[in-house]
């Protein structure tokens, strides 16, 4: 490619070196393509689906919609840095648990978002949850069976405190 | 094709005044689909969302005028302090995109793409919002009806960028509604906002039934000259011949959304209902 | 690849709900997605489409996109070895255009490079002039034989009569309505994405792709390379949904094609909008019913005419028609009807499979009808359906026997019985959210009406008009850990969790490994049409069977103990008449056994002119009540809850056939209020999520669900299909709800607000 440019990407803590990149890269292009980062899954590159949700700076983000170039100096977290693998989170248990995962495609988009819900709102009611969780489609579930799970981890989380 | 970050509004201008035709890029919640889907290849992009300036927003108490930064995001507006000073405002950002959307897209980015369909923008033309642009030249404050000269056109001169929107604090009522085929994360196929403003006047301004978004001089003045601004209250037939007025000035189109004669159906439904709400009694 | 999946924490066996075997991976981002496949030296892959529905290629010219940096191959029509053309039912697909192009979106060439934007910048340097002829898109004049013929076989697909009866039978009361369809998409979410090795020299390929039946797709293709069958070896590539969609060849051919030229490994994937253009859709149609009842709304004679329009090429098409006309009566009693039905050849997408496959249609149709005669006859929606309902026993209008549990009746009166909301309209927390209009602020408690109505459906589980559908499984018992081999493909429904249940009640053992999912096998068939539970359920309950008799000879023998007399007690073998008992770990510490099976279901017979034959293996029902709100100024509407009773023989993981049943429901909602693919003069309108609008989280209401569990004697499991049952009746209940909340008829899915709000 002519146009590439290097930057530097915190992920999850790390910093990426980034080279030799095209520069209309999204940034999620770069975190599977580049970084072997394929937890966050990209099914629009609109931003209507929600399964490329990370978080930047603690927001939650499609990074479909995030020129990867321009994301330097931030913090992002994605679906692999919420846990190191085979030890899952309270979310991630209760989307298993409680039936929330058919294909699992839009899995790790919902489980960001839930995350970032209940770090933001501990006690949703269940209009809250569907409401912050809208930006999320799943296709298989009918969305039932996740609203369970996120209802399920708020109660086990005030029973702990 | 380069990539600049800017972190001050200065590095930004310089850049653009070097390279007028490269994209801005803020939340980029347009500009990305853009470049996603094949449709742009800009030579250079110098990405706002950052500079403090733009993410900043203050209140002049004297003149009641809020003044918001063009990068602050639509997730910020839903919340206080926009909720008490803006209220329609607050109700247009709930409705953009989705949770995510909301979190990246910025009020600039809104009025810099001038969709007729963009939620906030009914907002501004209603509350007659001032855009406050800025360039190496200087800077220049432009009435929003001025700014949007079509759709996705504007006033914006090469080189120049969006600072900040301005808008009086009123205490009368303001609201907005908008329709869309989804319960959640829907284009606007109608949308208004109606401003009562602090000398009496009724505004509304309409979204996605026009190449730009409009204003409804005749419904106006007919709202003006039959509501109870005391009593808070206006007659049924009154408010129907609101819609009907609102209804007449529209000038939807038929595409893939929706059809001309349902968004002009639909306007009419919500300038109504804005009315009745505005002035609920008898 | 090639390791089995350790399985070993998971317990649970037939009727618990165990964890699924992938949904740590899959929460924590590790599960490979065919789209997330990558191997060194690769090189991405891409599709030239056509931008016309229907024109004559004058010119093809690849030679500026060989002056592309990056750019390592381009292949068209001339490049493809093998055969021509591929298609599930008839070979009438071109793998690339060469001559003619008929739909928007036909796959003219493919590129390959070393990155995706070259691979864009090659595709747009390709030179290729068009003849653009006047598309064909009224399925009309496909059927009156007023267009020319788009393809050398024509532009009718099929035309299918049923014919039984009294055909002079006139009604007391006769009702009658025309019902229209738009095309609907799967819209899963794992686009189509496929990664291809060639084998050294070119002599082979392996191809992991997501796909819901490996072993036709490697027919297909390697026909079309002209290679033997077992020099295409394929592995399923995770799966992000199907419902349809991935049953018909899309990439395959082309991502093999560009390996093979290359001599490097391709990956393929395609975007959004592709994956609108590039799979079949839900037929759209046209369907006029008549009913003639009694005074008293006695069904006594059904006429009908469906037209299914089924785009440029065949598909399945053939099937899907055939589906439709013989549920066109329902889950009623009928033993006079005429139905007329055609699948024809037009320049629209092409469409084929999609879950419920022409039942859907049928079924918005014939509820529209009972609601129509209840109406005319004074009775209720629940009162209609219970007097028609169908039992065990009655005849099809084909003249087949329902053999199977048909327990419409008991459908009905359960979901009457489910609670109805006790919310107002509005909520009670003044949240807009729970208004039609949402978050828009459109509108008031005051201005909403709310609606209740019914949706009953019957439905065939697995392949019709004699399709020898068979599934092939093997079980490998070693040491007291069971591995399961075979070729269905997950798709999300959750085999992977079914299977070593099914293999833990049979042969007593915690510990089921699943080895991959590929060719190595035999065929499992197609995950659709319902079948997988029923079909490789009986398979790998036949392979542990088998396993399970050669074990207990192995015990029988040592133990001097008739092998009959011996049983699988929790962890045990135990001697039914005795007292032996030993773990089956002990039992098979340094043995294996090992067998493979293949369940055929019972077979079944082609239509004859009349449409008469037993053509369908097996039937299942269900029930769904909806009740929205709605904005009858608006033509807003927000579903605020759907019960259901649904059969399902058994329910053998209740917790996966509840997401079944929530994620049909939200399918079938989905085509009620807003899904459509909108085309005009062949051109699609909307390929993107940003205007092919899925239901959101806010969009989807409460479901309240009930199982009827009765066991099903023709069920190897006594388990029925569940997946396709929750997307037929839930949209017609949906929109009689609608239609209950406005006084006013609608006769067209989805429903959009103009139609419920404007004259």
């Amino acid at each position: 490619m002519a146009e590439s440019q290097h930057y530097v990407l915190h992920v999850n803590g790390m910093p990426h070196e980034v080279g030799d990149a095209w520069v209309g890269e999204s940034l999620l292009y770069v975190l599977r393509e580049r970084l072997g980062l394929t937890g966050s899954k990209g099914a629009c590159e609109q931003g209507e689906c929600g399964s490329c949700s990370v978080l930047i700076d603690g927001e939650l983000i499609c990074s479909c919609l995030v020129l990867a170039a321009s994301a330097t100096d931030q913090e992002i977290v994605t679906i692999e840095g919420i846990a190191p693998v085979g030890s899952p989170t309270d979310v991630q248990d209760a989307f298993v648990e409680f039936g929330a995962v058919q294909c699992g495609f839009c899995t790790p988009g919902l489980i960001m978002a839930a995350h970032a819900l209940l770090e933001r709102t501990p006690q949703p009611s269940e209009t809250e949850i569907r409401e912050e969780l809208s930006g999320n489609i799943c296709r298989c579930t009918g969305y039932g069976r996740i609203i369970e799970a996120v209802q399920r981890v708020a109660v086990s989380r005030t029973d702990q405190r | 094709m380069t990539v600049l970050v800017a972190t001050t509004l200065n590095e930004a201008l310089e850049l653009l005044s070097a390279e007028p035709d490269a994209m801005v890029l803020a939340g980029g919640t347009d500009a990305m689909v853009e470049i996603n889907m094949g449709h742009r290849r800009p030579e250079g992009v110098v990405a706002v969302g950052r500079i403090p300036e733009l993410r900043t927003w203050s209140y002049n108490a004297e003149s009641a005028t809020l003044r918001i930064g063009a990068a602050v995001t639509y997730g910020e507006l839903e919340s206080d302090p926009f909720v008490r000073w803006v209220p329609a405002l607050s109700q247009a950002a709930r409705t953009v995109g989705s949770p995510q959307i909301r979190h990246a897209a910025t009020l600039g980015g809104n009025v810099a793409t001038c969709s007729p369909a963009g939620d906030g923008l009914p907002v501004l033309a209603a509350l007659e919002a001032t855009v406050h642009l800025v360039s190496l030249d200087g800077s220049r404050s432009i009435q929003f009806s001025d700014f949007m000269t079509g759709p996705k056109r504007t006033a914006l001169w090469p080189g120049e960028l969006i600072e900040s929107v301005s808008l009086p604090v009123f205490s009368g009522w303001q609201g907005y509604a908008k329709v869309g085929v989804r319960n959640a994360m829907v284009i606007s196929n109608a949308g208004a906002c109606l401003v009562v403003d602090d000398v009496g006047g009724v505004r509304i301004a309409l979204g996605s039934v026009g190449p730009t978004i409009l204003r409804c001089a005749e419904a106006e003045s007919f709202a003006v000259s039959v509501v109870d601004v005391q009593g808070g209250s206006v007659a049924e037939s009154d408010a129907q011949e609101f819609g009907r007025l609102v209804a007449s000035a529209a000038q939807p189109i038929d595409d893939h959304r929706s059809t001309a004669a349902y968004r002009r159906h639909a306007i009419e439904v919500l300038a109504r209902r804005l009315l009745r709400r505005a002035f609920p009694n008898g | 690849m090639s390791t089995a999946t350790r399985e070993g924490v998971v317990r649970g066996r037939l009727g618990d709900s165990p964890p699924r075997p992938d949904g740590v991976a899959k929460v924590q981002g590790s599960f490979a997605f065919s789209g997330d496949l990558s191997a060194d030296g690769f090189l991405w892959g891409a599709t030239l489409r056509s931008p016309h529905p229907y024109a004559r290629i004058v010119r093809i010219d690849v030679t500026p996109a060989w002056r592309i940096d990056g750019v390592a191959a381009i292949v068209t029509a001339e490049d493809v070895p093998g055969k021509l053309t591929y298609g599930l039912i008839s070979s009438d697909q071109p793998v690339f255009a060469s001559d003619v192009v008929r739909y928007v979106g036909e796959p003219i060439a493919a590129v390959a490079a070393d990155h995706p934007e070259t691979c864009r910048r090659a595709l747009a340097a390709i030179v290729v002039e068009y003849e653009v002829l006047a598309p064909l898109t009224d399925p009309e004049r496909a059927i009156d034989g007023s267009h020319p013929p788009i393809h050398a076989l024509g532009n009718l697909i099929r035309h299918q009569r049923i014919v039984t009866g009294d055909q002079s039978l006139v009604g007391e009361v006769v009702v009658e309505g025309t019902y229209e369809l738009g095309m609907q998409d799967q819209a899963f979410l794992g686009l189509e994405a496929a990664l291809a090795l060639p084998d050294p020299g070119g002599a082979g390929v392996e191809l992991f792709v997501a796909t819901q039946w490996l072993h036709e797709d490697r027919t297909q293709i390697a026909a079309c390379l002209d290679l033997a069958p077992d020099k295409v070896r394929l592995t399923l590539g995770g799966v992000g949904g199907a419902f349809g969609a991935r049953e018909d060849i899309s990439l395959q051919v082309h991502t093999c094609l560009l390996a093979l030229r290359t001599g490097r490994p391709v990956r393929l994937a395609y975007s959004r909008e592709e994956s609108f253009l590039g799979h079949v859709h839900r037929h759209p149609a046209r369907i006029w019913m008549r009913h003639h009842a009694t005074e008293q709304g006695v069904i006594q004679r059904i006429e009908a005419r469906m037209v299914f329009d089924g785009g440029a090429y065949a598909s399945t098409s053939s099937a899907v028609l055939i589906n439709a006309v013989t549920h066109a009566q329902g889950p009623y009693k009928c033993v006079n009807a005429i139905v007329d039905g055609y699948a024809v050849r037009t320049n629209n997408l092409p469409c084929g499979a999609m879950r419920g496959f022409g039942v859907v249609q049928a079924c918005f149709a014939h509820e529209g009808q009972m609601d129509k005669l209840a109406a005319t006859c004074g009775l209720d929606p629940v009162e209609i359906r219970l007097l028609n309902a169908m039992e065990t026993g009655d005849a099809l209008i084909t003249g087949q026997v329902i053999e199977n549990v048909a327990p419409v009746a008991e459908c009905i009166r359960r979901t009457a019985a489910l609670p109805l909301p006790t919310e107002p309209v509005g909520g009670r927390d003044g949240n807009p959210l729970h208004l039609p209009g949402g978050a828009g602020l459109t509108a008031d408690v005051s201005h909403i009406r709310r609606g209740i109505g019914w949706g009953v459906a019957i439905k065939n589980l697995m392949y019709s008009e004699g399709f020898d559908d068979f599934s092939t499984a093997r079980c490998r018992l070693a040491d007291g850990v069971a591995s399961l081999k075979f070729a269905t493909s997950e798709v999300g429904q959750g085999f992977v969790v079914l299977a070593p249940q099914i293999a833990r009640s049979v042969l007593g053992v915690d510990d089921v490994l699943l080895e991959p999912i590929d060719t190595t096998i035999g065929s499992a068939g197609s995950t659709s049409a319902s079948r997988q539970t029923w079909m490789s359920g009986g398979a790998i309950d036949g392979a542990c069977r088998l396993v399970r008799e050669r074990m207990f000879e192995h015990v029988g023998a040592r133990n001097d103990i008739d092998p009959v007399r011996l049983a699988i007690d929790g962890r045990d073998i135990v001697d039914t008449m005795g007292s032996f008992r030993v773990s089956v770990v002990e039992a098979t510490a340094g043995l294996a056994f090992e067998e493979t099976f293949e369940h055929h279901h019972r077979p079944t017979e082609e239509l004859d002119e009349n449409g008469q034959g037993n053509c369908h293996t097996a039937f299942v029902f269900v029930a769904h009540r909806a009740v929205v709100d709605v904005d009858p100024e608006l033509g807003l509407v927000k579903v605020v809850q759907i019960a259901t009773a649904q059969d399902v023989g058994v329910a053998l993981n209740p917790m996966s056939v509840m997401g079944q049943i929530e994620g049909g429901i939200a399918q079938g909602l989905g085509l009620a209020v807003m899904e459509e693919i909108v085309l005009t003069d062949g051109l699609v309108r909307n390929a993107s999520f940003t205007d092919y609008l899925l239901p959101t989280m806010l969009d989807m209401p409460t479901v309240v669900a009930t199982m009827i569990e009765i066991p099903d004697p023709m069920a190897p499991l006594g388990a029925k299909g569940v997946g396709e049952p929750p997307c037929i009746s839930s949209t017609p209940a949906i929109v009689a709800a609608i239609r209950d909340a406005i006084g006013r008829d609608l006769s067209r899915v989805p429903v959009r607000p103009a139609d419920i709000c404007l004259p």
